[in-house]
């Protein structure tokens, strides 16, 4: 049983990890939470949905590729649509009081919950089941191999981001945009760049964490967003808000705690209990496991 | 100029008595109930806007208040209780969960509050679909066989529609004058002050945490107010009604109409609630689909073009465009 729940938490964790850098990275450079994400999050997981339905798999050799050009088109699509956002309705607000982004962002977010509710469907549909599941036995509990494979993609891309931001001249700009807007734009950085990428980055993962949570679950909705949203967030301000590694680990153990929770005190209330953990880490420590004190700027 | 003002509201108050008798003579239900709705929408708008608009704390779980007040009097009324009892205790319920969430979350910064908020207000609603021994989960209150209380004054039953609207309207009249007589007292400029620039209120003096505590504290029982009034209204709840949306809803309603403005948070509720249903039997169902839409779209312009609302509240306005030069 533990074992058990151990894996679904690692699984469930690498979608929220995912997840969490998005919000992350933005609120590391821009100070805003960032509410559409969860909606991006869906509309990855709809550009999965749409092409697995409609590309077909030539030859069984092909799928690996035929995976891979899914999950770039999701990731891409997903952090395109995250761009457009920023562009049209966070930068005229760069300047604003911080609540009008917040404000914004919901905007977004009931526009682009209806759109596709209008557009696609108001019910929930089954997610193509095209990657060839396989069950193992490990450690006397059983795992899939798509739990491993969600894993294991979440770590690859995590590891990926990691040495662009720690190595690449981007990956540098980045970080001396989030330190400080004015001194980075004097040091000859686009600012708007290095923003849209972020934005980019943190759009494609959570495209590709929403093609996952739909592989894992089998089915999505247009509201599915929402309360992983929530989580994923959670799992930022667990780790500390603004700090990419805090966000992964956050992540991996919002994900832990609430397969935990489901196993052994109930599946009803986890919800509940990812919301209480929401709320103790921002009255307690709101700066999170990994984030360091700052002082508010007046 | 001031006894033009007074003539006014005379006519206003004139007009909110005499319509909704012409409207039920001629039978017009459905303007009756649509009217209703507004009326209750208002009393929660307008108790936001406290928080929202004064304070500029951005609550994303206000309805949770709205489904305390209700499950607390539809529990109440089950077991046989008057309204006019049931009332006092679910506004007291209302106002004293809110402060003891308050006490701790309001030292929190803008957007970790906003966060904070929305997390309560699932919490609450987790709670009233999975407490089935209270609640009765999903299915919602009353139980079969069980029945909520009418409510009674003297001779007169509360039944019908028309009924409702005079209590609604009554209930909302007190709630803008509550409101009225807040923004212009010492506690409400205390708001305002906080509200443009926290750490220069707290260094003229203001008690900080206590003047927030109050606004938050009034405006959750504004919410219970209005939960109570409705439940005994429709008769019937579950937690379906109290979902994150609705609460969204209403801060878009207050940013939308104006926030800061009583006059403001009416309008957005017209907007966001009267055309739409005044428009469902005209446009079809289609149209309901569209509104939320476009209401996310109107949202972003509006606080991209007119960072103020439609009405604004002339303080908000010249805060807002002072800003600009810096």
């Amino acid at each position: 049983m533990f074992i058990e729940q151990l894996v679904n938490g690692l699984t469930l964790g690498s979608i929220y990890a995912l997840f969490a850098l998005g919000y992350t990275m933005v609120y590391g450079i821009l100070l805003m939470i960032n509410f559409a994400h969860s909606e991006i999050f869906m509309v990855g997981a709809y550009i999965g949905f749409w092409m697995l339905s409609c590309l077909p798999i030539f030859a069984p050799q092909f799928l690996p590729a035929y995976f891979l050009i899914i999950f770039i088109l999701s990731m891409l699509g997903a952090g395109l649509l995250a761009v457009m956002v920023e562009r049209l309705s966070y930068k005229p607000l760069r300047k604003a009081c911080r609540l009008a982004p917040l404000i914004s962002a919901i905007g977004v977010s009931i526009f682009l919950q209806n759109l596709v509710m209008l557009t696609v469907s108001a019910q929930s549909q089954p997610y193509p089941e095209k990657l060839p599941i396989r069950q193992f036995h490990l450690f006397g509990v059983q795992i899939s191999s798509l739990q491993i494979f969600i894993f294991g993609l979440a770590i690859l891309l995590m590891i990926i981001l990691r040495i662009f931001i720690s190595r690449t001249k981007l990956g540098k700009a980045m970080r001396a945009v989030a330190e400080n807007h004015t001194v980075a734009q004097l040091m000859g950085i686009n600012i708007n760049t290095v923003i849209s990428l972020v934005f980019l980055i943190g759009g494609g993962l959570g495209g590709i964490a929403g093609v996952l949570n739909g592989l894992y679950y089998g089915s999505i909705k247009y509201n599915m967003g929402f309360l992983p949203g929530i989580k994923a967030f959670t799992a930022a301000v667990l780790g500390g808000i603004g700090n990419i590694k805090g966000a992964m680990l956050g992540g991996f153990i919002l994900g832990i705690v609430e397969a935990l929770a489901a196993g052994y005190i109930s599946s009803e209330n986890k919800d509940v209990i990812a919301f209480v953990i929401l709320i103790l880490v921002l009255l307690f420590r709101p700066t999170g496991i990994f984030g360091e004190e700052v002082t508010e700027k007046i | 100029m001031k006894i033009n003002r007074s003539i006014i509201w005379i006519i206003i108050l004139l007009l909110l008595i005499i319509l909704p008798l012409a409207g039920y003579n001629c039978g017009n239900y459905y303007a009756i109930h649509v009217a209703g709705l507004v009326g209750i929408y208002c009393i929660l708008c307008v108790g936001l806007n406290i928080t929202v608009g004064y304070t500029g704390l951005l609550d994303l779980g206000f309805m949770a208040f709205c489904a305390i007040g209700a499950y607390s009097a539809a529990l109440l009324s089950i077991k046989g209780i008057p309204f006019w009892i049931t009332l006092p205790i679910s506004l007291f319920l209302g106002g004293f969960i809110r402060y003891l969430v308050g006490a701790p979350v309001l030292r929190l910064r803008g957007d970790y509050l906003a966060i904070v908020t929305l997390a309560f207000g699932e919490i609450v609603r987790l709670i009233a679909n999975n407490f089935d021994w209270l609640t009765n989960g999903p299915k919602g209150l009353p139980r079969a066989g069980e029945r909520i209380a009418e409510i009674r004054l003297f001779s007169l039953v509360f039944k019908d529609d028309l009924l409702f609207l005079y209590l609604i309207l009554f209930f909302l009249l007190g709630t803008i004058i509550t409101s009225y007589r807040l923004e212009h007292s010492r506690i409400g400029r205390a708001l305002v002050a906080i509200r443009e620039d926290e750490l220069a209120a707290k260094l003229s003096g203001i008690d900080v945490p206590q003047i927030k505590s109050v606004a938050f504290v009034l405006s959750g029982m504004f919410g219970a107010l209005a939960g109570a009034i409705y439940v005994h209204w429709i008769g019937f709840i579950s937690p379906e009604m109290f979902t994150f949306w609705e609460s969204v809803l209403l801060v878009s309603m207050l940013v939308i109409g104006g926030m800061g403005n009583i006059a403001g948070a009416i309008l957005g509720v017209f907007l966001l609630v009267g055309i739409p249903e005044i428009l469902r039997p005209v446009l079809g169902t289609k149209f309901v689909d569209y509104r939320m839409l476009i209401f996310g779209m109107i949202m972003i312009a509006v606080i991209i073009f007119r960072p103020e609302g439609i009405l604004r509240s002339n303080r908000r306005a010249l805060e807002l465009h002072t800003k600009e030069k810096e």
